[in-house]
């Protein structure tokens, strides 16, 4: 394998969980709600993931599991912000805590386990292509699972009805409820469907990233992710290109110190974290981009009058 | 039949009180249900877990020594998430305060003097705020949000630590551990006492006391309450937004850096590579069990001290994970903000939609 080809291949791997994970929380916010639990929910997707793959010996169905992981955290975020009305920032950061602690209980038993690798799904004369083939048709399900989502929320956003039903409750859910949308129903939808796509981005970093299970594995991802959906101006589209920028980022380092650079690791593990504040800024400083498609109901609380 | 929630005509002032007791009620009732399903006697776990570390001298003392970080670090917080500021990343501010106060003695090694104890206190306070300025100024200026910028500046703090403790600041004697020399003299806090409780309990006391004092006395107090709850109130009367912002990330900022050094000063003695065991995250869940009221933070903080304590004893005593302590911390927060919407509203039952269709 060429130095190129493992480049382009770590970059797809890093990306993968972060637009994963991202394009859940675009939709989520889309409808008007603001989901800090991404990091939690995105954790129990890798525990779980790893656990099922590991007790069934299928890959698949652990990414069966962190599916559903994430969706059943997501719902008790949505069970307290739609029906119970809590601020939804302090109940986000209440299921990232709850996550971090549970998964930890959960995989404590597992820490240290083998675990069952993701493989590539091999498609015949394909994957033999030198260099494309491994670079285009050697992937997993979920890197291209990923790509698929983005695009299908695209279309689904833009392009059809329902779509249009989203924007309009995050834009201004009482005019989406006097018009006879259930408001609650579709966030309700739009937080489940963050969930699951948080949990298949755990369940890919336990399954295909790192095939095995290390606490707090998620190091922060989901709140890159989150900054992501800022940056992307929640536009699909911009949250690719987005995503790749960032797994870059996280993976140069790993390649800056095996060049033999001298500088100090700790400078380069904190590149993510700082590359995200310098997007932030960028992209806020930036009035115009933001205002255009900030969901303009984000984060507040809708009671429907009886 | 469905859940329905109907506005009270007025907040109930019972619930106020009694809503984080519930919360904690149901927390513990989960919790048995935890210990029955690990295979446990549920009532002996939690009599482990919450009862017996307040029986005896010696833990009782580790309780104060854990409960004064959390007070010290949730007080600050409450004031941030009163004004609506978004402060989640003390735990860097933690680490922050803790570098900057670090470095007297690790720079000026053989220097004793009762000066040398309020430098690093001093300095501890500034790192802390001045890390946490960052993400204000940075809201203040740009917009960014600063829930995000604080928190990813923990994780730039935490590597900053990690560097300065394997690279220049190791100790020349330490066999290449990861840690600092070792503070001696005046570089420690006072103890209080025989035991391990050091002067930082003292402090978070204070702390928790001026702070009840600015927010009910002070115009600045009166300030951030305005533009907590209304914005647009306090532009009209003149408040400056920025201002506050600024002002409360500083002054929870410097809190957690006096935390940190406090730890650092305190119970551990010298620079290490963890320096505490998620202090800075556990806060959060103080202020808001504490009902972003200073005084109620004290007993917040004892609680949460309680469920470190029990956690370790659980750990030792019935071999559980020691992570049951996040688990209980993270199932707490998440029934307080569940708990408190019955300030606001009753919860009823209604005849769901199927009924409706038949009448």
């Amino acid at each position: 394998m060429g130095a190129l080809e493992a480049v382009i291949l770590t970059i797809i791997t890093a990306s993968t969980p972060l637009l994963l994970a991202a394009i859940g929380e675009l939709v989520t916010e889309r409808s008007g709600v603001l989901n800090l639990g991404v990091e939690g929910m995105m954790i129990m997707g890798a525990v779980c993931g790893f656990a099922a793959a590991y007790t069934t010996h299928s890959a698949l169905l652990g990414v069966g599991a962190g599916l559903l992981a994430g969706v059943g955290m997501s719902l008790l975020f949505a069970f307290l912000t739609q029906t119970l009305m809590t601020s939804q920032v302090a109940t986000g950061l209440s299921l990232t805590l709850l996550g971090l602690g549970l998964s930890g209980m959960i995989g404590e038993g597992f820490t240290g386990l083998p675990g069952i690798k993701l493989e590539a799904l091999n498609i015949p004369f394909l994957s033999d292509i030198p260099f494309i083939g491994p670079v285009i048709f050697g992937h997993d399900i979920l890197v291209y699972g990923s790509l698929f989502i983005v695009a299908g929320v695209a279309y689904v956003l833009f392009r059809t009805r329902l779509g249009l039903i989203i924007t309009a409750v995050g834009g201004n859910h009482h005019s989406a409820h006097a018009l006879g949308y259930n408001v609650l129903r579709v966030r309700y939808g739009c937080i489940a469907f963050g969930g699951a796509c948080s949990g298949l981005a755990g369940a890919y970093l336990s399954l295909a990233y790192t095939p095995q299970w290390i606490e707090n594995m998620s190091s922060g991802r989901g709140w890159i992710a989150l900054a992501l959906v800022v940056f992307s101006t929640w536009l699909p589209k911009r949250l690719l290109v987005g995503a790749y920028l960032f797994g870059t980022v996280w993976i140069m380092g790993l390649y800056v110190q095996a060049l033999g650079v001298d500088i100090p690791s700790q400078l380069l593990s904190s590149l993510p974290y700082l590359v995200t504040i310098v997007a932030l800024i960028i992209i806020s400083g930036n009035k115009t981009l933001t205002k255009v498609n900030t969901p303009a109901c984000i984060g507040q609380p809708f009671a429907p009058e009886r | 039949m469905i859940l329905v929630l109907e506005k009270r005509s007025r907040r109930s002032q019972a619930m106020v009180w009694l809503s984080p007791v519930l919360a904690l009620g149901i927390t513990v009732v989960i919790g048995g249900f935890i210990f029955a399903s690990l295979g446990l006697d549920p009532f002996k776990a939690l009599y482990i877990y919450f009862i017996d570390p307040m029986t005896s001298l010696w833990s009782i003392e580790e309780l104060i020594v854990k409960a004064a970080p959390l007070v010290m670090i949730g007080v600050g917080l409450a004031i941030c998430y009163t004004a609506n500021v978004w402060n989640i990343g003390a735990e860097g501010q933690l680490t922050m305060g803790a570098l900057f106060g670090s470095a007297i003695p690790i720079y000026f090694t053989d220097w004793q003097s009762p000066l040398v104890l309020v430098l690093m206190l001093v300095l501890g306070a500034i790192g802390g705020a001045l890390f946490a300025a960052i993400p204000a100024l940075l809201k203040n200026r740009f917009g960014a949000n600063e829930i995000l910028t604080s928190l990813m500046l923990v994780y730039v703090a935490q590597l900053i630590l990690d560097w300065v403790i394997r690279g220049p600041w190791k100790d020349p004697k330490g066999f290449n551990f990861p840690q600092s020399v070792s503070f001696e003299g005046w570089q420690l806090l006072p103890l209080l006492g025989e035991g391990r409780v050091h002067l930082g309990a003292v402090l978070a006391l204070i702390a928790a006391v001026l702070l009840w004092v600015m927010m009910g006395r002070s115009l600045r107090g009166f300030e951030i309450r305005v533009i907590g709850n209304s914005p647009r109130a306090g532009a009209f009367a003149g408040f400056a937004q920025k201002k506050v912002v600024l002002f409360c990330f500083m002054l929870s900022g410097a809190l957690a850096g006096l935390a940190g050094i406090c730890e650092v000063a305190g119970p551990s003695g010298q620079l290490q590579p963890v320096i505490s065991p998620g202090y800075g995250f556990t806060a959060i869940i103080v202020a808001f069990l504490g009902r972003l009221n200073p005084i109620g933070v004290i007993f917040a903080g004892i609680l949460l001290a309680i469920s470190y304590l029990g956690g370790e004893a659980a750990q030792v005593e019935l071999g559980i994970s020691d992570k049951m302590a996040q688990v209980f911390q993270g199932m707490l927060l998440f029934l307080i903000l569940a708990c408190e919407t019955l300030i606001h509203y009753r919860i009823k039952l209604a005849p769901g939609r199927g009924a409706v269709k038949e009448a």
